[in-house]
């Protein structure tokens, strides 16, 4: 339904001469989309998850690469990709001065369609918004701004919905809404490509590909990802977190330490690095955390606790990041 | 067709909900109307003005010589007719005329007495004025000049006729001026801001990936900026026809035909602000700051045009006001026809066409 090969995009820097500053927003990327997949783009802000999103939906052009949406050709045949996807930018980006069903009567008729006639696919999510339609879009919430564009983007039963990071802003009932909302969707058929910078909302997608500075680092799905995390992960908790993390962090047996929720997620070296470390095996010493717990107890965490925890996307995104 | 109504539709609400736009969209004309009531004066060199001497004896020849050597006037050439002089004034080259009449010269020697006429275009009263003030001083110089010398009182007398506005009104003037500038200054700054504010906003990123082309997202623009163009034109009408008993003398759908013509420039120029910039400070800023001045300046309403250096008569050339000025000026207070401002509203045509084409051609349909 989607694919890219090898598409590259490179900005001009702010001089504006070619060699100065050029900012590589899309170093490469390849990947395929299946009809009916819910897929997500997972990556920090700066990714260049936005830039992917505006070459698909034909609004930049690539430097190199080819790429179809819909088995259309994204440079030759851009009108006929866009008669026919949904597209919600990162931005709200409807009218502010209309009011909610003035939006969603005017994009059914740029599309050539009515609301009437594709009530039901936007029905679960028109509803909840419906009472407030004669309010200006201006004035909801985060969270039914993004209903109404997604109603928007949804009027026309596109074959492919393309979201740029449509929970962003949006606090976090609204946004567990939304997911439902996107897994309905695709039951209809509808291919779904959407970005997130929420670790957390990767494992409600279909597939995820994680991507960093213009580059993807992994494409799978969710569980597939985080079953590859290489070692075993624990979890560190103290009451002074800010201090504790400088502890494990000095510790000499730790390769890498992240503070993860109210808790540090930990790693230990393959190889023995400190004098008082023992040799362990190959997916961090055993002898590693008692040690760490100790050492942390040493200096004064009482009720520090080490304990072994499952990695999640999160992990795995900063384990990748690292090699 | 119904997306492009829709379209519009859409547009006159965004106009309709902005209040404070929408107030300053209407008072400005008649802000304007008011204050430009106060009549501004200025210092007037190189008139150009007919003298036509049906005497041609030694005391004219001195006097004309004496007029010419001024640097207020430029004789443009002897009009040697009635006619021809009527057909100079309406044509707007001359400013005044200088007639001196067949029996000038026996009446001076006879009886020490002798009229000319002086006949002066008074739809610019305040030039009007000036000039005539200019000419009945020379002539006064004169009469003082030849008793000095010959020892005889000399009374050359003239006769000052205003043509067109004989009460030396000065809305007749103005209004005109205030339409050029109100019509242009609106239109573009309205327009300036109606494209770039769809960039800023984000919703230019939805309306490109949609079916919905570039020239109807242009057309739909223009239309409510046009309507209310038109509403103010006829507010400026009937302001000026009530309260400065000023009427159009000639033809008021001509009037009406030119100045929707000259609204359409006008939201060109704004179109293709709005295209090029990139935020809608700056177009609002070009527009203003870009515009403004220009039209004040070279629209030949607050400073006659013949009086500048070259190449700024060369740049006023490109002002659309500046023509559309001269079109108000010759149908509503000269009551003239569509024969004698072809010319002005071609170059307005021309002007339009011109920068609508390259708006389109510029307006882009991706994203940089």
């Amino acid at each position: 339904m989607i694919s890219l090969s090898n598409i590259k995009k490179t900005y001009p820097g702010g001089t504006g001469r070619k060699t100065d500053g050029q900012v590589k927003a899309l170093n490469g990327i390849s990947f395929n989309v299946d009809k009916g997949e819910l897929f997500g783009l997972i990556g920090p802000d700066g990714a260049g998850k936005t830039s992917l999103f505006r070459t698909l939906t034909t609004l930049i052009l690539p430097d190199e690469g080819e790429a179809t949406v819909d088995n259309y050709d994204i440079r030759k045949d851009y009108q006929q990709i866009r008669n026919r996807v949904g597209y919600m930018p990162g931005r709200f980006s409807l009218y502010q001065d209309l009011t909610v069903e003035e939006n969603l009567n005017f994009f059914a008729t740029v599309f050539g369609t009515t609301i009437k006639e594709n009530y039901d696919l936007i029905k679960d999510i028109y509803q909840q918004i419906e009472p407030f339609k004669d309010r200006r879009a201006g004035k909801l919430s985060g969270g039914m701004k993004q209903k109404l564009a997604l109603s928007c983007a949804l009027i026309h039963k596109p074959s492919v919905l393309f979201l740029d990071e449509p929970t962003t802003g949006v606090d976090v009932v609204s946004r567990k809404e939304f997911w439902a909302m996107l897994k309905k969707l695709r039951q209809e058929g509808i291919t779904i490509l959407v970005s997130t910078p929420y670790m957390d909302e990767a494992n409600l997608c279909d597939r995820i590909a994680l991507i960093q500075k213009g580059d993807i680092l992994s494409i799978d799905k969710p569980d597939n990802i985080v079953r590859s995390f290489p070692g075993q992960l624990y979890a560190v908790h103290a009451s002074d977190t800010h201090r504790l993390l400088q502890d494990v962090r000095s510790f000499p047996g730790t390769a890498t330490c992240f503070a993860f929720g109210d808790s540090l997620h930990v790693t230990f070296k393959d190889a023995p690095s400190g004098s008082n470390a023992p040799s362990g095996a190959a997916t961090g010493s055993p002898g590693e955390p008692q040690a760490l717990l100790q050492y942390l107890q040493a200096r004064n965490h009482p009720d520090a606790t080490v304990e072994k925890t499952g990695p999640t996307i999160e992990d795995c995104f900063i384990h990748l990041l690292k090699n | 067709m119904k997306q492009l109504l829709t379209f519009i539709r859409k547009e006159f609400l965004h106009v309709f909900r902005d209040r404070k736009t929408l107030l300053m969209l209407f008072g400005l004309p008649i802000a304007q109307i008011v204050l430009f009531g106060f009549a501004l004066s200025n210092e007037v060199k190189n008139s150009r003005i007919a003298v036509t001497d049906y005497s041609k004896d030694p005391v004219t020849t001195q006097l004309i010589d004496k007029i010419s050597s001024s640097s207020y006037f430029n004789i443009q050439r002897n009009l040697n007719s009635a006619q021809q002089i009527d057909a100079a004034f309406k044509k707007g080259d001359i400013r005044m005329a200088v007639i001196f009449p067949a029996n000038f010269s026996t009446d001076l020697t006879h009886t020490g007495k002798a009229t000319i006429q002086v006949i002066a275009d008074a739809s610019d009263p305040n030039l009007a004025t000036t000039i005539t003030n200019y000419i009945t001083r020379i002539v006064g110089d004169f009469n003082t000049q030849s008793e000095l010398s010959t020892g005889q009182p000399l009374q050359i007398l003239p006769e000052v006729q205003m043509l067109y506005n004989p009460e030396l009104k000065g809305a007749p003037n103005f209004v005109p001026g205030v339409m050029a500038l109100v019509l242009m200054l609106v239109c573009t700054m309205m327009t300036s801001v109606a494209i770039v504010k769809e960039k800023e906003l984000g919703t230019m990123e939805i309306l490109l990936v949609s079916p919905f082309k570039p020239i109807y997202i242009i057309i739909s623009k223009l239309t409510p900026n046009l309507l209310i163009s038109v509403v103010n034109l006829f507010v400026i009408l009937v302001l000026s026809a009530l309260f400065l008993d000023l009427h159009v003398k000639g033809s008021t759908l001509l009037l009406i035909f030119c100045s929707i013509l000259f609204i359409l420039t006008s939201l060109s120029i704004g179109l293709l602000l709005s295209i090029n910039a990139k935020t809608q400070q700056s177009a609002m800023m070009a527009s203003l700051m870009g515009m403004m001045l220009p039209t004040m300046l070279l629209t030949g309403f607050l400073f006659p045009i013949e009086n500048m250096p070259w190449p700024m008569q060369v740049l006023a050339n490109l002002v659309p006001s500046r023509w559309y000025f001269i079109i108000v000026k010759r149908v509503m207070l000269k009551g003239m026809g569509f024969g004698a401002v072809w010319k002005e509203t071609l170059i307005l045509a021309g002007m339009c066409l011109a920068l609508f084409a390259i708006s389109l051609r510029r307006f882009k349909i991706r994203l940089q």
